[in-house]
């Protein structure tokens, strides 16, 4: 359908969560839209030569370089004078942002380009099968980080890369999940009604990574918002200025739709401590919504 | 017009010239200077450029492949681990056929680390797809920026051109130099225009991936254009000479070679040093001679098979090694004449100047010296055998 600027025929995994993320993202961005794209399972699903699923101009270039190789796309259009009205989007997954490739988002938050960056957040390596990175939750079983005798799975929580990208001063950093896809795009529109860096990480189910039916990616992300485990937050100027706000469920509701947690279901004592993160959250953020009065 | 400069300006002001519109790099000595020049000529106006000052080599590497994807001339200057810090980055712009200019400074390679000249940085990157000219002088290093663009940009190469001058001998010693002006330069390069480029006019997709079925003949692609940039690269200096009144050959330049029964093959600025020495040895009588090789990548095969056939004893410097094998210009030079009926009786390697020991007349005497009937593989010239014993201690 030429109608979306991503067009079908990619070889992404029915259900994957990610696709329908970057769909969204590039509709909302628009045709006027430079796109340059990490390594990683989006840019390998959708330009298998000689095909490619991007209707607007799009780059890949390394793993780890996609915020520096934009931050190089933005002042070379700036030198031609054709920056005004392009939209530049640099992309990746979990990994390629906030481990291999933080130190050049990093830099291209603190030079000020005008550039959105989206991180794909499936919470490990998948494109390699599944290994742990910086943004895989505690306690999940990857192939890295395995359960075993003397483990229980991932040892360690996810890096507050929000946060990370907040402080950085930019002028608007947000999270999202494909389980609220309107607010996918009304995010991605904000941000690029303002001028210089933001950052929008976007939560993406993955059936093959999570291990769960492929019709149940929506569903999952929503759980994990309404569970306090991925809270939607934004952030203008370095300061949270806005959340979305939850009845929270109990994160055992949304750790059993998943085989990734299988193993914790006989572990009451470790689902204590992640419904402790999730409780954390919405402590912190303020996530829960005021009890209904009368 | 000629001015008595320091290497790195002249380097700066030929940059300068060449009206890059993207320009990024990260400090590492002994390549700074030619960078800190740049960005206050964009401080000042007099370059107009997006100056991008980045948090490594791997992202100033990147940053000009974005530049230059956008369809901007872009540059970008490095020296040692900073060159190994953008390695990937290096191979990626030539795959991606990005006709990018990169100085390097030549510095030797940590560890232990060590910030003086010499030429493994560039020479452990010759498999990228790069061109590498080797300057010998202050002028060839200004000059080959002008080439390299030309180069590099034309329709039938797109290829990325690593300029490679040595490290302080070249960046922080000082010439008389003759500064083109901009009326000469704009005549020799006109304005860049990319065969391919991020467009919202004309969407392309850049970098996908290949599989089994295309990516070997991208690599064979790259190899045939740059069998191909030996016959352009004579031609465009060729023309150079007519714009800017300067001669050179670009892959090799013979030096006595003529009737000579000794020559060394050597790169950079320590061929200067060579030149004196010819010039001695020939004023005692002594046959000897010098192959200058500019050109490192693409390999000059045929000009080196044509200089050297008839000299009978060759000695072959590397101011670089290949750690557990050959040194690599000289495994390049005896290949040129592997099943050749012609060819010298004798070709020596030595290996000189590592991490910046003085390359002296009297160490290019002693290798002259030493270019017998036996040949020599790899000997290490003004080694300190004391330094090796366990009773040294520092």
């Amino acid at each position: 359908m030429k109608d979306h600027l991503f067009a079908a025929g990619h070889t992404a995994c029915s259900g994957c969560g990610q696709v329908m993320a970057a769909r969204l993202v590039i509709d909302a961005s628009g045709k006027n839209t430079v796109v340059v794209n990490n390594t990683g399972c989006l840019e390998v699903l959708s330009t298998k030569y000689p095909e490619s699923a991007w209707e607007i101009p799009w780059l890949h270039s390394l793993f780890e370089n996609a915020a520096a190789v934009a931050s190089g796309v933005e002042s070379g259009l700036k030198y031609l004078g054709k920056k005004e009205g392009t939209n530049i989007i640099a992309q990746g997954g979990d990994g390629s942002t906030a481990d291999i490739g933080l130190q050049a988002l990093s830099g291209m938050l603190e030079r000020g380009h005008d550039i959105l960056y989206v991180c794909y957040d499936n919470e490990a390596y998948m494109n390699t099968g599944v290994q742990r990175s910086g943004l895989t939750p505690f306690d999940t079983n990857t192939t890295t980080s395995p359960t075993g005798a003397l483990a229980v799975g991932n040892l360690r929580p996810k890096k507050p890369m929000p946060e990370i990208a907040a402080a950085h001063g930019i002028p608007y950093v947000a999270t999202a999940s494909v389980g609220f896809p309107q607010d996918i795009q009304k995010k991605v529109k904000k941000a690029f009604s303002v001028k210089g860096p933001k950052y929008i990480q976007i939560h993406v189910p993955c059936p093959l990574g999570w291990r769960y039916e492929p019709q149940l990616s929506i569903n999952i992300g929503k759980l994990a918002v309404e569970c306090g485990l991925y809270p939607l937050i934004e952030y203008e100027n370095g300061k949270l200025s806005g959340v979305k706000q939850i009845q929270p469920k109990p994160v055992e509701e949304y750790l059993k739709a998943q085989g990734r947690f299988k193993h914790l279901l006989s572990k009451p004592e470790e689902i204590k401590k992640i419904q402790e993160i999730a409780d954390s959250n919405i402590q912190k953020y303020g996530l829960k919504l005021p009890a209904a009065t009368g | 017009m000629k001015e008595f400069l320091e290497g790195s300006h002249a380097v700066a002001e030929v940059v300068k010239l060449c009206k890059p519109g993207v320009v990024s790099a990260y400090p590492i000595t002994p390549q700074t200077h030619i960078v800190e020049d740049l960005a206050q000529m964009v401080s000042d106006g007099t370059l107009k450029a997006e100056f991008v000052n980045v948090e490594s080599e791997h992202s100033a590497a990147s940053v000009v492949l974005g530049g230059e994807a956008a369809g901007v001339r872009s540059y970008t200057a490095t020296s040692s681990q900073g060159l190994l810090y953008m390695a990937e980055v290096v191979f990626n712009i030539a795959g991606l056929r990005l006709p990018v200019v990169m100085t390097c400074a030549n510095r030797a390679i940590s560890a232990p680390i060590n910030i003086w000249n010499d030429h493994q940085d560039s020479v452990s990157l010759r498999d990228t797809g790069w061109v590498q000219l080797f300057a010998e002088n202050i002028q060839e290093a200004a000059d080959f920026h002008l080439l390299a663009y030309r180069l590099g940009e034309d329709k039938s190469m797109m290829l990325p051109v690593m300029v490679c001058m040595d490290g302080f001998i070249l960046t922080h010693g000082i010439e008389t130099v003759d500064i083109p002006t901009q009326e000469q330069v704009d005549k020799f390069l006109p304005p860049y225009k990319a065969l391919y480029k991020l467009d919202v006019e004309n969407p392309i997709s850049i970098g996908p991936l290949v599989d089994p079925e295309y990516y070997l003949e991208t690599r064979y692609a790259l190899q045939k254009t740059l069998e191909e940039a030996l016959v352009l690269i004579p031609k465009l200096t060729a023309e150079f000479s007519k714009v800017f009144g300067r001669t050179y050959n670009g892959l090799v330049e013979g030096y006595r070679l003529e009737d000579a029964e000794r020559a060394i093959v050597a790169m950079g600025s320590v061929c200067g040093t060579v030149k004196d020495v010819v010039d001695e040895l020939r004023k005692k009588g002594k046959k000897v001679g010098l192959l200058k090789i500019t050109s490192y990548r693409p390999f000059p095969i045929a000009a080196i098979y044509d200089a050297l056939k008839n000299v009978p004893k060759v000695a072959v410097l590397d101011r670089a090694v290949s750690l557990g094998s050959f040194a690599p210009l000289a495994s390049e030079v005896r290949a040129v004449f592997t099943g050749k009926k012609k060819a010298p009786k004798v070709i020596s390697s030595f290996v000189v100047g590592l991490g910046g020991r003085d390359i002296t007349k009297h160490s290019i005497k002693e290798i002259y010296s030493l270019l017998t009937a036996k040949e020599l593989h790899g000997e290490y010239i003004d080694l300190k055998p004391e330094l090796l014993t366990p009773e040294f201690k520092g």
